[in-house]
């Protein structure tokens, strides 16, 4: 393998991937979590069928600065929609919130529109996801 | 250092030059010559096909006699939905069913439970109760037409809800054709619809094959598959050894239960991906299909023929093909599908166009499906066994896959067998960083992918075709049946035939399809069912770590 790039943006910054519903392909949440944590960050991953509820709580309890959600079973819309209710009734509304996997162009809009700060899909190079968080949590830092 | 990131981009501009070409050796990792020559090969004469073992077939006249199945792999919202689409391909010529679950009905959860109420429906049909079952094979002929499921922690139970639609019919239990997938061991691995414990989970699995050997002979109850493990990120060497080495801890498990391994042996079969590099295809299952043999045979002393025969069917596509300029997906299907009869499938799917981002619409599966057809029966290469067998290059190669995937197989065998290399996450470690270092080679257009990662156009239309629509009201349809289904149900009857379940799967040494029968014959729900199991066995724990 390469040498991982550090993202300097990234370093001490805590991570959650996580797979809410029942959806079991887990290779393209764990493709960005291992990353992730090459990139800097450190990264918790939830493993599979977790509920919107567990998720926010996780996040909660870890003190994460973004949750990384990946949804593949088409059933997106619901369940971001209920993990950022969650997040928000936990009191962590300050998490950044982003999603991947099979996602459709149409659904980008409605995504955004409930407060996803990055769409990935799986054609999307690691570098450029990876370049992707990092921006966004630095600019949340400042 | 790494190169910076510009470096590593991929070309994207179509007036960029060719891409350097590929390394000489194949997606697997085995060399490839330039030349291949006769000093190349191993020596020993080749089987005629049909015969031990059987590296050019399993059967003398391979298609000739018949084509292999057709078998598209289809179901979405409620059975009403799923039976017009099973109808229109079976009206285009379709020769067997390829029922397509929702997660729900995987994973063992009723529709209302709130874990399964966003997903009813979306990447499969959903059947909780006989009487969604009765709706999805209304007017389909079962003695005729073979229906293959895609059901692993539930299999059991869609198995004997297949069972009691068959009795509903009035078809005879042993006129049943078909297959359930009913492969726990790499769900585990890759497709993460498990539900039990690994232990349980055997049982459950020992218990359907062996009352199918008894009940329904002519149907397939495994299908042991390597499919998503390979699309998950495992090469083509990983992907036979890791599914064989699951078959022989089926075959273990069955043989520790009074299993006869010349009989549970006749009806074992597999389930493989096919992507895009041609000869690793072709090559693998012919080496496969010797491997299988071989142990069967000296391991296992098997002498029936049948029973050391590897048979499988295929699915072509699945992540070798992309969203970006999607119809160029139909092409790879065809060069897959091609590989797929070289390398003597028994059925095979052909992903639609629009996989990669949607379900398929008519359209689009009526498209994958002709496209067999054309090569089935326009192309001509289906007429002689084995065509590419004697090729220099193809009996190198075979033998070249042969070594690697015994070489896997020692591995996972080092490691303390596969239930071992699953408990302990050793196996799923292995596929993420495999699907990572195939991310990156993709990233870096050291495998290239058209319209991709090279030869994209500067401004790539955003051109999908037709759009599939779910019909958003299908879910709330699916639980209106299951509330009537559970309303209007004899209660002490269906607690009843539950009880007798929990009682029967307390008992290590009792076959539990029976009960399992009774329990769908009395509208118990999938969830009703499972819940009295977990309470027994419990739930599978994840191995989570990176």
């Amino acid at each position: 393998m390469t040498d991982p790039v550090q993202t300097p943006a990234l370093r001490g910054r805590r991570i959650l991937i996580a797979k809410p519903g029942l959806d079991g392909h887990d290779v393209g949440a764990k493709i960005i979590a291992l990353a992730l944590r090459d990139a800097g960050a450190e990264v918790i991953y939830t493993g599979l069928r977790k509920s919107p509820d567990h998720i926010a709580r996780v996040a909660v309890e870890e003190g994460v600065d973004a949750v990384g959600l990946s949804v593949l079973s088409g059933s997106h819309r619901e369940l971001v929609a209920n993990t950022l209710d969650c997040l928000r009734q936990a009191g962590a509304s300050g998490v950044q919130v982003f999603v991947g996997g099979t996602i459709p162009v149409d659904d980008f809009e409605f995504l955004r529109g409930l407060g996803v700060r990055g769409i990935y899909t799986s054609a999307m190079p690691l570098d450029e996801v990876v370049a992707s968080v990092a921006q966004t949590l630095a600019e949340t830092a400042a | 250092m790494s190169a910076p990131i510009s470096q590593q981009r991929p070309a994207t501009g179509a007036g960029e030059g060719a891409p350097k070409p590929p390394k000489p050796a194949s997606s697997a990792g085995i060399p490839i010559p330039v030349v291949a020559t006769a000093g190349m090969l191993r020596g020993a004469p080749l089987e005629a096909p049909g015969t031990y073992p059987y590296t050019r077939g399993i059967f003398p006249d391979g298609y000739s006699g018949r084509l292999w199945t057709f078998r598209q792999y289809s179901g979405f919202g409620t059975a009403e939905e799923s039976n017009q689409r099973y109808r229109f391909l079976l009206d285009q010529g379709q020769t067997g069913l390829s029922v397509a679950l929702d997660l729900p009905t995987q994973c063992g959860y009723d529709p209302v439970d709130p874990m399964a109420r966003p997903e009813v429906g979306k990447v499969g049909v959903s059947l909780s109760t006989l009487a969604d079952a009765e709706v999805l094979f209304d007017g389909i002929d079962l003695t005729r037409i073979s229906t293959s499921f895609t059901i692993n922690g539930t299999a059991a139970i869609i198995y004997a809800m297949y069972l009691a639609v068959a009795d509903k019919h009035g078809v005879p239990r042993e006129k049943l054709t078909g297959t359930i997938q009913n492969d726990i061991l790499k769900e585990y691995v890759a497709r993460g619809t498990w539900i039990f414990p690994v232990q349980p989970s055997m049982r459950l699995i020992a218990d359907s094959i062996l009352y199918s050997n008894d009940v329904t002979p002519r149907f397939n109850p495994i299908s042991i598959a390597g499919a998503h493990v390979r699309d998950a990120g495992a090469t083509a060497v990983e992907e036979i050894g890791y599914t064989l080495a699951n078959g022989l801890a089926y075959v273990e498990d069955l043989r520790r239960r009074g299993g006869d391994v010349e009989k549970f042996g006749r009806r074992l079969s597999f389930f493989f991906y096919v992507h895009m590099d041609f000869f690793d295809e072709v090559c693998k299952f012919r080496a496969a299909r010797r491997v299988w043999a071989r142990l069967m045979r000296e391991r296992y002393g098997v002498q029936d023929p049948r029973a050391q025969h590897f048979r499988f069917g295929v699915v072509c596509g699945g992540s070798s093909l992309v969203a970006a300029q999607p119809y160029n997906n139909i092409m790879r299907v065809t060069i897959e599908t091609m590989a797929a009869v070289m390398g003597g499938a028994q059925s095979i799917f052909t992903c639609a166009y629009d996989e990669p981002f949607q379900i398929p619409t008519e359209f689009s599966a009526e498209l994958a499906l002709r496209t067999q057809q054309i090569i089935g029966y326009e192309s001509g290469i289906a007429k002689t066994v084995d065509p590419l067998g004697g090729s220099y290059f193809v009996e190198q190669h075979t033998d070249r896959m042969e070594e690697a995937i015994l070489k896997v197989m020692q591995e996972i065998d080092d490691h303390g067998g596969v239930i071992k290399a699953i408990e302990d996450g050793w196996l799923q470690r292995r596929i993420a960083e495999r699907a990572r270092e195939r991310k990156l080679k993709v990233d870096r257009a050291e495998t290239i992918v058209v319209g991709q990662n090279a030869f994209r156009r500067a401004e790539q239309s955003e051109e999908f075709g037709e759009v599939f629509r779910l019909d958003p009201q299908a879910s709330n349809r699916v639980i209106e049946r299951y509330e009537d289904v559970k309303a209007r149900r004899n209660h002490a009857g269906v607690e009843r035939t539950l009880e007798r379940l929990q009682q029967a799967a307390a008992k290590d040494d009792e076959n539990l399809m029976p009960y399992l029968v009774d329990c769908c014959h009395a509208y118990a729900t999938v969830g009703e069912m499972v819940q009295r199991l977990k309470t027994l066995w419990g739930e599978f724990q994840e191995p989570v770590r990176l």
